[in-house]
């Protein structure tokens, strides 16, 4: 199924191609289309590998629909920012990747989440194990109140490992890969809660890489922090890609055009418009996009 | 008309600076345009103090590109446009280059006009097909700046059109000017001025058409430049589809 839609994906992005894929629903057809029109540039969404497919998804929280029909395809070890107004559905949705949903009661949800191919919802699934696979970051810094290390170190002592050599590895290359390491290294025992917000943004970053996710969530991690902390934090994100995926939710435009490589524009709970990011910021094909961008919302 | 700048921003400052800024560059455009029709002017009707003034006016263009190219790079560094308008901001910064060339180049026809009335006395047969030429570029320029104010992609696209007949009367003069300089070899100092001039009236012409690409670019979001006018044409009727 991955590799169909991988490969419908390649024709329908070239440029006199007619797809005779008969596999493919009407609305994803559609979608693609969104993504392909008004954009000269040929999207590279079609060569990527896949990491998260999202088909005809529905959230209601009690009677009211949040999310309607949303249809996406998430690259493996690229960054994806989700865009839009207050209320659009853009960290409703980022949650629904690691099932944190779940933990409000009136939420009901249809529709499929796959992620490497696996449907999400499945009765078959250990939420811990997805969360595991699939971190999050929230906007608030939330250390826990205990040392920088035992921060760090925390995923792995629940999962019962106790060997200080192998949690002095993780804890300093979780810290490195969360450029953190060279200001705490000499005070790896001090409580977390002396660090700086940004500081603690990135420890935070540093536990949810820890314990080697698939995919990291992030949800507005800068819109707390200065303009230096949010650029080492936008510098990491950048870095972060390489071993992660990365799906992240900003109120920032600017911050979402600088370190994306894909963007999507959610409005009222529906996926406007999804593309590579240069091609959304200079010629988006949605009108709708359009106005959000140049700010002329509203 | 593309619509979407019709729409005003949330922010009103932003609205004024980018109206400013068009505005100043739509009187660029005017100013250019004078000093190309005074420049032929001067020298079909053989008037020196209309080629001084072309002359000397060719500083205020020069003001204006200064002026304009600060505006914009003001609006990148507190704006970030981004989408319709940042593709206006770059518009913008690219046609006042040419328009800025097309105001040399008006200048350098001033120039040879001038050489022409003074040194040159005898007839000049070929100053009807240097008007004929000199209405069609202007009428180019004119059309060009016309498309911008309306930021119309299609009229854009007809006055990129005409490029290749500018091209057509520039060689067929060339041919005529050589048959003078063969006919009498005292035409050849006149005629050599004449084939400047023509020349400018070439070089404006493609000017003319470079603005046409970045309204295109403006309007549509595909950049035409190095493309086949055929291809173009494909291009903006399919996004229209």
């Amino acid at each position: 199924m991955q590799q169909n839609k991988a490969n419908m994906l390649e024709e329908d992005t070239g440029e006199e191609a007619v797809s005779e894929n008969t596999d493919s629903t009407p609305t994803h057809a559609m979608n693609l289309g969104g993504i392909v029109s008004g954009s000269d540039n040929k999207s590279d969404l079609a060569e990527e590998k896949i990491c998260i497919e999202v088909n005809n998804f529905n959230l209601f929280y009690g009677q009211d629909q949040a999310l309607q029909d949303i249809n996406m395809v998430i690259p493996e070890k690229k960054v994806t920012a989700f865009i839009g107004p207050s209320g659009c559905g853009k960290s409703t949705l980022l949650r629904c990747f690691n099932r944190m949903n779940d933990l409000i009661d009136t939420v009901s949800v249809n529709g499929e989440i796959k992620i490497d191919g696996q449907d999400i919802f499945d009765k078959s699934i250990n939420v811990a194990e997805l969360r595991r696979r699939v971190g999050m970051v929230f906007q608030k810094p939330n250390p826990f109140p205990k040392s920088i290390y035992e921060n760090v170190a925390y995923g792995l002592r629940i999962q019962g490992v106790n060997d200080r050599r192998t949690l002095d590895a993780v804890v300093e290359k979780s810290l490195k890969g969360a450029a953190l390491w060279d200001e705490v290294k000499d005070r790896l025992d001090d409580l977390a809660m002396g660090l700086s917000g940004g500081q603690q943004q990135r420890l935070v970053i540093a536990r949810a890489i820890a314990i080697e996710p698939e995919i990291i969530l992030l949800d507005e991690p800068a819109s707390a922090l200065d303009p230096i902390s949010t650029l080492k934090i936008e510098e990491l994100i950048y870095e972060l890609k390489e071993k992660f995926t990365i799906v992240i939710v900003t109120h920032n435009m600017q911050q979402a055009a600088r370190v994306s490589d894909y963007t999507a524009y959610m409005y009222l709970g529906k996926l406007i418009e999804f593309t590579d990011t240069s091609t959304l910021f200079t010629n988006p094909a949605e009108k709708m996009t359009e106005d959000y961008i140049t700010g002329r919302y509203g | 008309m593309n619509t979407n700048f019709k729409k005003q921003h949330i922010s009103k400052q932003f609205d004024d600076e980018l109206q400013n800024v068009l505005g100043e560059v739509l009187a660029m455009g005017g100013l250019a345009e004078e000093q190309l029709i005074n420049a032929l002017d001067s020298l079909l009707e053989g008037d020196i103090s209309l080629a001084t003034g072309v002359i000397d006016t060719e500083i205020k263009v020069n003001t204006y590109e200064v002026q304009i190219d600060q505006s914009c790079t003001r609006i990148l560094a507190r704006r970030q446009p981004a989408a319709t308008d940042l593709r206006l901001i770059m518009a913008i910064t690219k046609t006042i280059t040419d328009l800025e060339r097309i105001g040399d180049e008006a200048q350098k026809i001033a120039k040879r006009g001038l050489d022409l009335t003074e040194k040159h006395s005898g007839p000049k047969a070929y100053y009807i097909s240097i008007k004929a030429m000199g209405t069609l570029v202007t009428h180019m320029l004119h059309d060009a700046l016309d498309a911008f104010a309306r930021m119309d992609s299609k009229s854009a696209l007809a006055v990129a059109n005409k490029e290749p007949e500018s091209d057509d009367q520039y060689a067929a003069i060339m041919r005529e000017l050589i048959t003078y300089m063969m006919e009498d070899a005292r035409n050849i100092s006149g005629a050599l001025d004449a084939v400047w001039v023509v020349r400018a009236l070439e070089r404006i012409g493609d000017h003319a058409r470079n603005i046409c690409e970045y309204i295109i670019y403006l309007v549509e979001g595909v950049d035409v430049r190095h493309v086949s006018l055929d291809k173009v044409e494909r291009e903006i009727v399919n996004q229209d589809d």
